[in-house]
């Protein structure tokens, strides 16, 4: 049995404890008036110099180069409402960021189960462990869709009726996108993850004890039936949760460039807890060839993001048809760095340093690989959500640093006390002999 | 010149693993192993030194990108310069995102077809060549192991049968 350590309790601790300051000290920081966004503008403006003048926010933010009378004032309300969405945005893409990798470590889990892999078993545990985080995390994200919903926070365009009242486009989606459907979706989607989670997990622990294998068969027909659920589910999780931050945007395989990042995040997090495991002297029977085959994936599923991201990218920039492209503008030309750093991020490196066969198996090496895998990712959640709800006033500040601690706390928090719950290795998974002798 | 060889024949890669393992255990050499199909850790078991037909694919895909690269290039902006959609050709770089399948395309195909042809040199297989495999059978279901015999016919007759082989020839070479 695996025991927390207390170092890595206290380290959560801290983690949380610091992240929550940070996000309270963001949520104060708020400007509540017109002035007030105006003074943090200028402010910034003076110190960095690096921000564009008022006039060209103007053209960038509207397009509507018409109407400049009355421009400034709306032009004002509308960096207000970017300044107070801040603290929400950088809340929201840290929440979704954590969520995400459990649910890719969930979906990984499934398809092992669902393919009767014979490599994984020994980590099958950690990939419970993981998982364990679903619950928590999608609560929390649960509870920023309420509050978007109860207007507490302007991060969904289409949820505020005034700009419905105005707009054709959002009026003929809004017998999808309303409130109440928006929340109900959501709930069905988090319910049958969840469920599935706590009935394989039981299935799984029951293996160990019984005299057959028929929790072994159940726990393999729950998961094949969860994959199809998951393909649809997942892939409207990202049409409601990202994707209709930009209303009038759309891409038809954005659920599919959600899930590449969200699977590449997740079997990153399992190759970091089994390499922390091992090092704590876990583990025993896990070897270099279990680490190599995470890290094929780690590679292999990195460049099927880019693949997704450049086929999104390649159709869209190609056709230039302006509804679409605007998507693509506001990224390059407002978030040059975090757009192209990510590329370079999620798939520069890792293919240049785990091309090599040996690098894959030198433990550190994965673990440096996967640090910035992670963060890549994390600014490709980050780049999914800004640029809708803060536009040009993006930074990764206070508010952005704290979120991404606090939920890192508590990710590792929840994870590791729900590895002490159960055996590391499970006993009597049919495979486990073959997992225990994987070689490659 | 002609030089005599043991034949040990297996029904199984498995049992054909643990004979390689033991055979190299007890110093001999082997020639050859033929399979009907690929056995996973096989050279390692026979000690074959580890391939470097890896580094020529990292070689033959750089060449590939780089010719798609000049191609393009020459081609698309240098030659004949043409205006796609809004956007004209005036630079490679621009216009770098259409070429993008192109450059992929030709880094996989310089990749795998001079990889396969390397791979034809060093085993010095061409089209048309007669097979050389020693029993027919192991294009069926039968693995075989040839060691060369250095007068000790004895020692290495009574190891083999050891090694659970379903059939074993002498034969000249």
């Amino acid at each position: 049995m695996y025991t927390f350590s207390n170092r890595l309790k206290i380290a959560s601790f801290i983690l949380m404890a610091v992240g929550l300051l940070g996000i309270a000290a963001g949520f104060i920081s708020m400007p509540s008036t017109v002035e007030d966004a105006k003074a943090i503008v200028a402010s910034h403006d003076g110190g960095h110099g690096e921000h564009a003048t008022t006039e060209e926010h103007a053209k960038d933010n509207h397009g509507e180069a018409a109407h400049v009378e009355g421009h400034d004032s709306k032009h004002d309300e509308h960096l207000l409402h970017q300044l107070q969405n801040k603290p929400w945005a950088a809340l929201y893409v840290a929440a979704f960021f954590f969520f995400m990798i459990a649910l890719g470590v969930l979906a990984f889990y499934a398809i092992q189960r669902a393919a009767q892999a014979g490599w994984s078993p020994l980590l099958f545990r950690v990939m419970e462990g993981i998982t364990a985080y679903l619950a928590p995390g999608g609560l929390i994200v649960f509870v920023i869709l309420v509050a978007s919903v109860a207007h507490m926070n302007h991060l969904f365009v289409w949820m505020d009726a005034d700009v419905v009242a105005h707009d054709k486009l959002l009026q003929g989606k809004a017998g999808y996108l309303n409130g109440t459907f928006f929340l109900i979706r959501a709930a069905i989607f988090l319910g049958g993850w969840i469920a599935y989670r706590t009935i394989s997990r039981k299935l799984s622990l029951a293996q160990d004890e019984a005299d057959d294998n028929s929790n072994f068969v159940k726990n393999f027909r729950w998961s094949a039936g969860f994959l199809v659920f998951y393909l649809v589910t997942e892939s409207m999780m990202s049409w409601d949760w990202i994707m209709s931050v930009d209303p009038h945007w759309f891409s038809t395989l954005f659920g599919w460039y959600v899930f590449a990042s969200m699977f590449v995040s997740g079997i990153t997090v399992i190759a970091m807890v089994t390499i922390y495991l091992k090092s704590k002297g876990h583990l025993e029977d896990v070897n270099d060839s279990h680490i190599h085959d995470l890290a094929k994936f780690m590679f292999g599923i990195s460049i099927f993001w880019t693949y997704l991201w450049f086929a999104q990218f390649m159709l869209i920039w190609y056709a230039n048809i302006p509804e679409e492209v605007t998507y693509f503008i506001t990224r390059i030309e407002d978030y040059n760095l975090p757009f192209f750093g990510m590329v370079a991020m999620n798939f520069i490196f890792p293919l240049l340093l785990l091309m090599n066969s040996d690098y894959k198996r030198v433990n550190w090496f994965v673990i440096m690989a996967g640090v910035v895998i992670l963060a890549g990712h994390y600014l490709d959640i980050f780049n999914m959500i800004m640029p809708a709800t803060v536009g040009d006033q993006w930074s990764i500040g206070v508010s952005e640093i704290s979120s991404v601690l606090f939920f890192a706390g508590l990710f590792i928090f929840v994870v590791f006390r729900a590895l002490t719950t159960a055996p590391l290795q499970p006993k009597r998974n049919p495979f486990i002999g073959e997992s225990k002798h994987f070689h490659y | 010149m002609a030089s005599k060889v043991i034949h040990a024949l297996y029904n199984d890669d498995d049992i054909l693993m643990l004979a390689v393992k033991k055979v190299k255990a007890a110093k001999h050499h082997i020639e050859e192993v033929y399979c009907p199909f690929p056995v996973h850790g096989l050279d390692k078991a026979m000690g074959l030194a580890p391939t470097r037909i890896a580094i020529t694919a990292f070689i033959y895909g750089c060449i590939g990108l780089a010719v798609a690269t000049v191609m393009m290039n020459f081609i698309m902006i240098q030659d004949w310069p043409q205006d796609i959609g809004g956007k004209p050709s005036f630079s490679y770089l621009e216009n770098m995102p259409a070429f993008v399948p192109i450059m992929f395309e030709l880094t996989v195909f310089f990749a795998a077809h001079l990889m396969v042809i390397t791979f034809y040199m060093r085993s010095k297989l061409w089209p048309f060549k007669q097979a050389e495999n020693p029993d027919v059978r192991t294009t069926d279901d039968l693995f075989l192991m040839e060691i060369e015999i250095h007068d000790n016919e004895e020692e290495l007759l009574a190891l083999l049968a050891d090694t659970g082989a379903v059939e074993i020839n002498i034969s000249e070479k």
